[in-house]
């Protein structure tokens, strides 16, 4: 059985260090009062990129070729979505209830 | 070290007897042995609780417990079964023992990552005991918010690290299922050739690996926002408490099936062999389980119907609720038709079988009850959710977990239990069970709470038969450990397969040796061949 992708430690300290430059951005842009609901959005959008590159880089999914694989992980992120997307028919639904 | 090489003729048991070899081996089969001690264990620390709510409840007033010591009890008693026993029970313990046998491969695909899961299992389980030892947690098992993050003053943070700890522990089981069941299969075992009970572990497995991180991270923000005052779930902080509930349901309902699956693996194996014919509908109850784990995912708000969430949510929730009760029925009747017209014996693991399928689909059809939007209002948060819940999590996994451990007993110590005794203690759990719970539907249907310490003077006699009933049911959870432990000195040596089985299990020797086959396995045969197979010599 193949062990699969080794990475070099270079790329992990550069993602390590993108991460923390993630870190520094979230702080700073949590004292900025951004209007509407754009403060979550930030956050959000700072943080989806983060978990992007851990799961890319640190858990080696763009080195993958199994295709079991592949279903695993479109999988597991079709099911976050399906926990929003339930969780989202309570929100929404009580302006009309 | 288990993992060296075996002495001829030796087993995975007498491969190795010193501490170490136990503490640090690698072989899925003396860890799942790890398991079923730890699991007993918690089991009987769960028991004593559910003792001490039965003696208090005995009488309408609160003179046995203080209200606050009430709380604690129940919680303790809930957090203890359900994240330290039914959870882990049947995976870990008979799944452990069985799913890399079953398949035909020597060992599971991560042995270390199997021990570690052991592991972290123990040391959830110190945390849990050392919160016992502070005084124990009173925000029930289910850390509803804002109770569980800023009104008790009890050790939730310690309670909710053990059960997010025990998750991983959870995790890591899965996973190794996933990954065994995907790429360690002997030649010739195919996906339709699959025993049942390993289809059941391949969809808990899902289960377990999807669900588990959402209440890890759930309890951690509890956690956080008890600490350290972070908005998530209290309206003050502008959070939101129901999305607590979400959360905590979206693995916490699916847990229930993580319980239920495998056990329902179980069902499968021993029905088909004590009615020497191949399941009815092999396909269909196979396909039974994955749709169970899909769409178990998809009715968790069926636990908040009075909770204030949206109707149009709740109209959605329930209709789900029903759905899942279709693939359920596939196999309650599939287990039926396999009987019809089949050589049926009542052995002890098929009386605990027939016990599983009769508490089973009680417990399935109120659950019915509870989906129906209009009777969920009149019933929820009284004894007939308890009574429910109970039927299924208990009635059904521990009736089933018994009767696999009768069933696989000859093949994990190479020894037969006492028949007499095991039919005697089958019956006595079967009859114990129902006068412990069936009053509970009643006295819920009348309208008495649950997790209250006092109650009104009119549900005494239904509480009296539940506490009679209790110790009857006791009685048929004692027994067992009893006599199978005389067995293993007194029990009668038996062959590799005593029931006359097929299955690759019953192929080795019993107990196997550590590498589990001597000669690689080539399956070239359908599953459940009970109509085609030799006659084997049946030793009951």
């Amino acid at each position: 059985m193949s062990i699969g992708h080794v990475s070099p430690i270079r790329t992990y300290i550069l993602i390590w260090a993108a991460l923390m430059l993630g870190t520094i951005i979230t702080v700073a842009a949590s004292m900025v009062d951004f209007p509407g609901p754009l403060n979550a959005v930030v956050a959000l959008a700072i943080a989806t990129v983060k978990a992007t590159l851990v799961v890319l880089f640190f858990m080696h999914v763009k080195y993958i070729s199994y295709k079991v694989n592949i279903i695993v992980i479109v999988s597991a992120v079709f099911w976050l979505f399906l926990l929003l997307g339930m969780v989202s028919i309570d929100y929404v639904g009580r302006a009309f209830s | 070290m288990s993992t060296a090489a075996a002495a001829p003729g030796s087993n995975y048991l007498t491969n190795g007897s010193s501490v170490s070899s136990w503490l640090l081996t690698k072989d899925h089969k003396r860890i799942a042995l790890l398991y079923l001690l730890s699991v007993t264990f918690f089991f009987f620390i769960g028991g004593i609780f559910a003792l001490l709510i039965r003696l208090e409840l005995l009488t309408p007033q609160g003179d046995l417990l203080q209200a606050d010591t009430y709380n604690k009890v129940f919680t303790m008693h809930g957090q203890v079964m359900v994240f330290f026993f039914l959870i882990p029970v049947v995976p870990a313990v008979l799944g452990n023992f069985l799913v890399p046998i079953m398949i035909g491969a020597k060992d599971l695909a991560f042995p270390r990552i199997n021990l570690l899961s052991w592991y972290l299992y123990i040391v959830a389980g110190i945390l849990m005991l050392w919160t016992l030892a502070l005084g124990g947690v009173d925000t029930g098992w289910t850390f509803y918010t804002p109770l569980s993050s800023q009104f008790s003053r009890t050790n939730v943070v310690m309670a909710a690290v053990a059960v997010f700890i025990n998750g991983f522990s959870s995790i890591f089981t899965g996973l190794n299922f996933i990954v065994t069941i995907h790429r360690m299969r002997a030649p010739g075992m195919t996906w339709n050739r699959l025993p049942l009970f390993i289809w059941a572990h391949y969809a808990t497995s899902v289960i377990m690996v999807l669900g588990t991180p959402v209440i890890a991270i759930t309890l951690l923000l509890v956690g956080f926002e008890r600490m350290f005052h972070l908005g998530i779930f209290d309206p003050a902080l502008g959070g939101d408490p129901l999305l607590f509930q979400h959360l905590f349901w979206f693995y916490s309902h699916p847990a229930v099936y993580i319980m239920i699956l495998p056990s329902m693996g179980i069902v499968s194996e021993l029905i088909a062999c004590f009615s020497r014919k191949r399941i009815f509908g092999y396909s269909a109850v196979a396909l039974s389980s994955i749709g169970i784990a899909v769409i178990g995912f998809l009715v968790w708000a069926h636990h908040m119907f009075v909770a204030g969430i949206s109707l149009y949510a709740a109209l959605v929730f329930s209709f789900l609720t029903y759905f899942v009760g279709v693939p359920s029925a596939i196999k309650v009747f599939n287990w039926t038709a396999t009987m019809y017209k089949g050589a049926v014996t009542l052995t002890t693991p098929m009386i605990y079988a027939i016990g599983f399928l009769g508490l089973f689909t009680i417990g399935g059809l109120t659950g019915l009850f509870l989906a129906a939007l209009g009777l969920d209002v009149h019933v929820t948060d009284t004894y007939f959710v308890v009574a429910h819940f109970h039927y299924v999590m208990v009635g059904g996994v521990v009736m089933a977990y018994l009767g696999g451990i009768h069933f696989w007993w000859p093949k994990i110590t190479g020894r037969m239990y006492p028949e007499f005794w095991g039919k005697l203690s089958a019956m006595i759990g079967f009859v114990g069970f129902n006068l412990t719970f069936f009053p509970q539907f009643i006295v819920g249907y009348l309208g008495m709470p649950r997790r209250y310490w006092m109650y009104a003077p009119e549900f005494q006699v239904w509480n009296v038969l539940s506490t009679a009933g209790a110790t009857v049911l006791a009685v048929g959870y004692l027994m067992p450990l009893v006599y199978l432990t005389w067995s293993l000195r007194y029990g009668p040596v038996v062959g590799d397969n005593p029931w006359g089985a097929v299955g690759l299990e019953w192929m080795t020797t019993s107990p196997p040796p550590t590498e589990n086959f001597l000669e690689p396995p080539v399956v070239t045969w359908e599953a459940y061949d009970y109509e085609h197979i030799k006659e084997v010599p049946v030793a009951y």
